[in-house]
């Protein structure tokens, strides 16, 4: 459609453009810079970037070569955040369920706005809570894991130490991403046709029985895009990670030993005293983190609009 | 068939009641119970191994388990089906709930002993984190905050605005590339958004500050104002345009004097829940603008407080004087962030007519 | 001469074996026809959303094996009505009720009656054809009876006899594993009613069933009706007065002045439509409102 717009509307259209294209731009902008600083070591130190084992500054004479890999940081990124979906998706599903088909009527609105909220509590006031609250609760389940279920590689823990491990740091986390999840599971969960529920409790069938027949496929999409903001969610984590986990260069996939870490917190620890070969490294784990959190926000993105698109 | 005769007697009045509903004594008696089951926990938690809250809510869970069972047996497959499983997600909700109300009432218990009437005036100029509870305060650090969500608000708004008056009323070709970026933008982790704003604005101008900070947060708080204020132009009737495009009106100024004048709640609003998701974040002033201990009000150069790294700062001491402050810290900003919440609410209630 | 039941008095006439049903008293010769007293009726219904009063009084008995049209301008609580029949009324929250539904006799409302249980006895069918879209046509027919979970000798008999009675067997026998969406709207809606069948209900509720439907597929639906009324009671709301001539041997004609809907007169179908007792039920059957 052509159609011819005055002066001043087409002044008016460019800067609202302008404006809006500034996300598009800014978006970029943090994408090329990391990249553009941290290129040097993604060329330095090819593929051994993402699968070597040693973050090492190197001396300042170069005898000992500076050799950056986020290997194990990538790895502890991937363990905490599944660590975290683990825990985090059923309990989002029987908390949206139960808001949804249990919740008496007086208590779900306060129910929805106690989730709102907890939506908005800062990571920070997790990692404290789960510094001062949580750690004595989870150590004493991680212990319990270990003694029935240590002779499993996944948990075993030779130090008998289990404070500050990816399992603690994996809970916090599943707290932390279960108010999303639930939020958007229980959007999708509500716009369950209200004749198709009807109709099987006007057959004869229970609660339940509507739940498993209909709302739980209808929401099954949308529950997966809710997964993957929460997934995103925990794969960016810093400080919580920071304060709960000894950060600890190496690979680690005893989840209950004391040690681990992610890139966000491998970035929040180094970048104090980094060389500036050091920060150009840092500045690529950004990128490859960058990356990651951008991929997967996407396809949640994609996968959440088209549930809703579809049903609709 | 049968019907109701004269009908000039009107309708009879009766008693609306909910047959449905459990009657009150089955609902005392079934109360009675549960706290019976409650009192056997938590003997069982004092004599075995089971310890702690989790260790209570665990036998207490599994008495509730057992008693489901027991009632259901003979009704049927699915019927004693849905008893059980409607057990374990009322349980499955219960333990998503719980870390949240766990971190409330932990505000509230623990922050509440480092409140003093001056706590909110003071600073930590001539206090260590080591001092007596009723010295010393976060006044320094709310001035930071506020400085620099104030800056991230003046750039972070017009430019939300914009887009949503671009996703609405523009509607050009971008589109959907715009709207897809905002969406996927919410996802940039905080941290990142404070490299970037480090490797640019802190390494050329030669300092953290203030300044920094707020650019930082504002990369993360675009997306949401954006999102926001397009929900909210979203609502504005398509008649209301049409009306005053029948009036003649270019397309600027209808948009500029008919339409965002009636969303003018919704838009703060759409500023408030921006401030809401920055005001406690972290990792990304941790790179742009680390903290100071005394009052500043010059936000262009060298590090200024701000709650998030107050709280971060006391706690990473670990005393336990530093941790009550982190905590009382951590309670005035959860009551900020809850007043942000509240206002947003009642804004947004305002634009509906 | 009519039966008339009133809240609080213990009628005679209800406690026998038999009762007088309506005498066709001016068309043609009477006749007292006599029927037991099973099955469905109402007495003293009313209902509520929250303090707002929807229904009022409503005295009906539903003959048995045959089809009873309710019929009235919208918004005089029909569909409310409908669904106290089979309890789904109270699925909206603010929902309340006084007076009893009674089947066989018994108050469904009673606190001893298990809900679900009597949903298997009364069918329902919505106004929009809703089969299950994640299933196919045989899992649909079927699907009320695994919710229930109830022991069943041979799937496909069942399948073929719910789907011949709703007349959609000789369509859809060679795609009993295509998608549930994959019908006519005609067909999604017979489909509907043969996954209503499929658990044996002596009853069979119907909201409007053909609303959403071309004249053609409400032809074919309305002759199934006729047909299942051989052997089951169907109570069928509807807006359509030409419907309801041709599909109901009684109709029951509610009207609201504002207030709570009211049952004003229910009679054999012919009789209310040419000589009906009520000024008011001969204004709307003559379609001077509604």
């Amino acid at each position: 459609m052509h159609v011819v717009y005055s002066l001043g509307d087409r002044i008016f259209r460019r800067i609202v453009t302008g404006g809006a294209l500034t996300s598009l731009i800014v978006l970029a902008l943090i994408g090329l810079f990391l990249l553009a600083r941290g290129i040097e070591i993604f060329r330095d130190m090819g593929p051994k970037f993402i699968t070597g084992t040693n973050w090492t500054a190197g001396s300042e004479d170069g005898v000992i070569p500076a050799e950056f890999s986020i290997g194990p940081m990538l790895a502890g990124t991937i363990v905490t955040s599944l660590i975290a979906l683990f825990f985090a998706v059923p309990l989002s599903i029987a908390g949206a369920l139960y808001m949804e088909f249990f919740a008496p009527a007086k208590i779900k609105g306060t129910l929805v706005s106690m989730l709102d909220l907890a939506a908005a509590i800062p990571s920070l006031f997790f990692g404290l809570w789960g510094m001062q609250v949580f750690s004595s609760m989870g150590e004493r389940w991680a212990t319990l894991t270990n003694h029935y279920l240590g002779w499993f590689p996944l948990f075993n823990n030779e130090l008998g130490i289990f404070g500050r491990s990816p399992f603690i740091a994996g809970l916090v986390l599943a707290a932390m991403i279960v108010p999303i999840i639930t939020s958007v599971s229980r959007e999708v969960y509500s716009r369950t046709p209200r004749e198709l529920v009807d109709t099987c409790y006007a057959l004869g069938g229970t609660r339940w029985g509507a739940i498993r027949a209909v709302v739980l496929p209808f929401g099954r999409s949308g529950v997966v895009g809710g997964a993957m903001l929460g997934l995103g969610r925990a794969l960016g984590e810093t400080v919580a990670v920071y304060l709960l986990l000894n950060i600890v260069f190496k690979y680690n996939f005893n989840i209950l030993e004391s040690e681990g870490g992610n890139i966000a917190s491998l970035i929040a620890t180094k970048f104090g005293e980094a060389t500036p070969y050091e920060l150009k490294a840092l500045l690529a784990a950004g990128f490859v983190l960058f990356l990651l959190t951008l991929t997967v926000n996407m396809a949640a993105t994609a996968v959440v609009n088209r549930t809703e698109k579809a049903q609709a | 068939m049968s019907t109701t005769s004269d009908l000039t007697i009107h309708a009879i009045e009766a008693t609306p009641k909910q047959p449905w509903h459990k009657p009150r004594a089955e609902q005392r008696r079934d109360a009675m119970v549960y706290l019976a089951l409650a009192v056997v926990a938590y003997a069982i938690v004092m004599v075995s191994g089971f310890a702690g809250p989790d260790g209570f809510a665990l036998v207490f869970f599994v008495e509730v388990l057992l008693l489901t069972i027991l009632r259901s047996r003979g009704i049927g497959k699915a019927k004693s089906t849905n008893a059980i499983i409607s057990t374990v997600i009322g349980a499955g909700a219960f333990v998503a709930f719980a870390p949240w109300v766990s971190i409330f009432i932990s505000l509230v218990t623990k922050g509440f002993q480092g409140l003093y009437f001056g706590y909110l005036f003071d600073d930590m100029r001539v206090t260590t984190p080591d001092d007596e509870l009723n010295m010393g305060g976060v006044g320094h650090a709310i001035v930071g905050s506020l400085l620099m969500v104030l800056i991230a608000t003046v750039i972070t708004l017009p430019l939300g605005i914009l887009s949503g008056v671009y996703l609405t009323e523009v509607r050009g070709r971008m589109t959907k590339m715009v709207r897809f970026v905002i969406q996927s933008m919410s996802g940039v982790p905080s941290i990142v958004a404070g490299l970037f704003i480090y490797t640019t604005v802190v390494t050329y101008s030669g300092t953290y500050s203030g300044v920094a900070g707020a650019l930082a947060l504002a990369v993360l708080m675009l997306p949401t104002v954006a999102r926001t204020s397009e929900e909210v132009l979203k609502l504005v009737p398509e008649d209301l345009r049409a009306v005053s495009y029948a009036l003649g009106a270019r397309q600027w100024r209808s948009s500029l004097m008919v339409v965002l004048p009636t969303v003018r709640s919704g838009l703060t609003t759409a500023a408030i829940l921006g401030v809401a998701r920055v005001v406690g974040e972290t990792a990304p002033l941790l790179l742009t603008v680390l903290t100071n201990n005394e009052f500043k009000f010059n936000p262009f150069n060298g590090p200024i407080a701000s709650m998030p790294m107050y709280v971060f700062g006391m706690l990473q001491i670990g005393t336990e004087y530093s941790i009550a402050r982190a905590w009382s810290g951590s309670l005035v900003l959860m009551l900020i962030v809850l007043a942000l919440f509240v206002t947003a609410r009642r804004l947004g209630g305002k634009d509906k007519r | 001469m009519n039966v008339v039941n009133q809240i609080g008095t213990e009628s005679k006439t209800s406690k026998e074996d038999g009762i007088i049903m309506n005498e066709m008293s001016t068309s043609g010769a009477s006749t007292a026809v006599v029927e037991r007293s099973l099955g469905l009726e109402t007495r003293g219904l009313h209902a509520w959303f929250g303090a707002h009063h929807v229904l009022s009084d409503i005295n009906l008995k539903f003959p048995e094996r045959s089809v009873t049209g309710l019929i009235g301008p919208s918004g005089c609580g029909k569909s409310t009505y409908l669904r106290m029949l089979n309890r789904m009324h109270e699925f909206i929250p603010s929902a309340a009720m006084a007076g009893e539904v009674l089947m066989n006799g018994s108050d469904i409302y009673a606190p001893e009656v298990d809900a679900a249980d009597m949903r298997l006895k009364v069918g329902m069918v919505f106004q929009k054809p809703n089969p299950f879209p994640a299933m196919t046509i045989k899992e649909n027919v079927l699907a009320g009876i695994k919710l229930a979970n109830l022991k069943v000798s041979n799937h496909d008999d069942i399948v073929e006899q719910c789907l011949s009675r709703a007349g959609l067997w000789k369509e859809v026998k060679d795609r009993l594993n295509a998608s549930g969406g994959s019908l006519s709207g005609g067909q999604q809606q017979r489909l509907c009613i043969a996954r209503s069948l499929a658990v044996e209900p002596t009853i069979l509720l119907m909201d409007e069933p053909c609303s959403a439907l071309d004249p053609g597929s409400t032809l074919r639906i309305e002759e199934t009706i006729r047909e299942l009324a051989e052997k089951i009671t169907v109570v069928i709301v509807t807006h359509n007065m030409q419907q309801a001539s041709r599909v109901s041997d009684y109709c029951a004609f509610f009207l609201s002045d504002g207030g709570p809907g009211v049952l004003v007169e229910a009679d054999a179908t012919r009789k209310m439509f040419t000589n009906p007792t009520d000024t008011r039920t001969a204004d709307y059957v003559q379609g001077k409102f509604g």
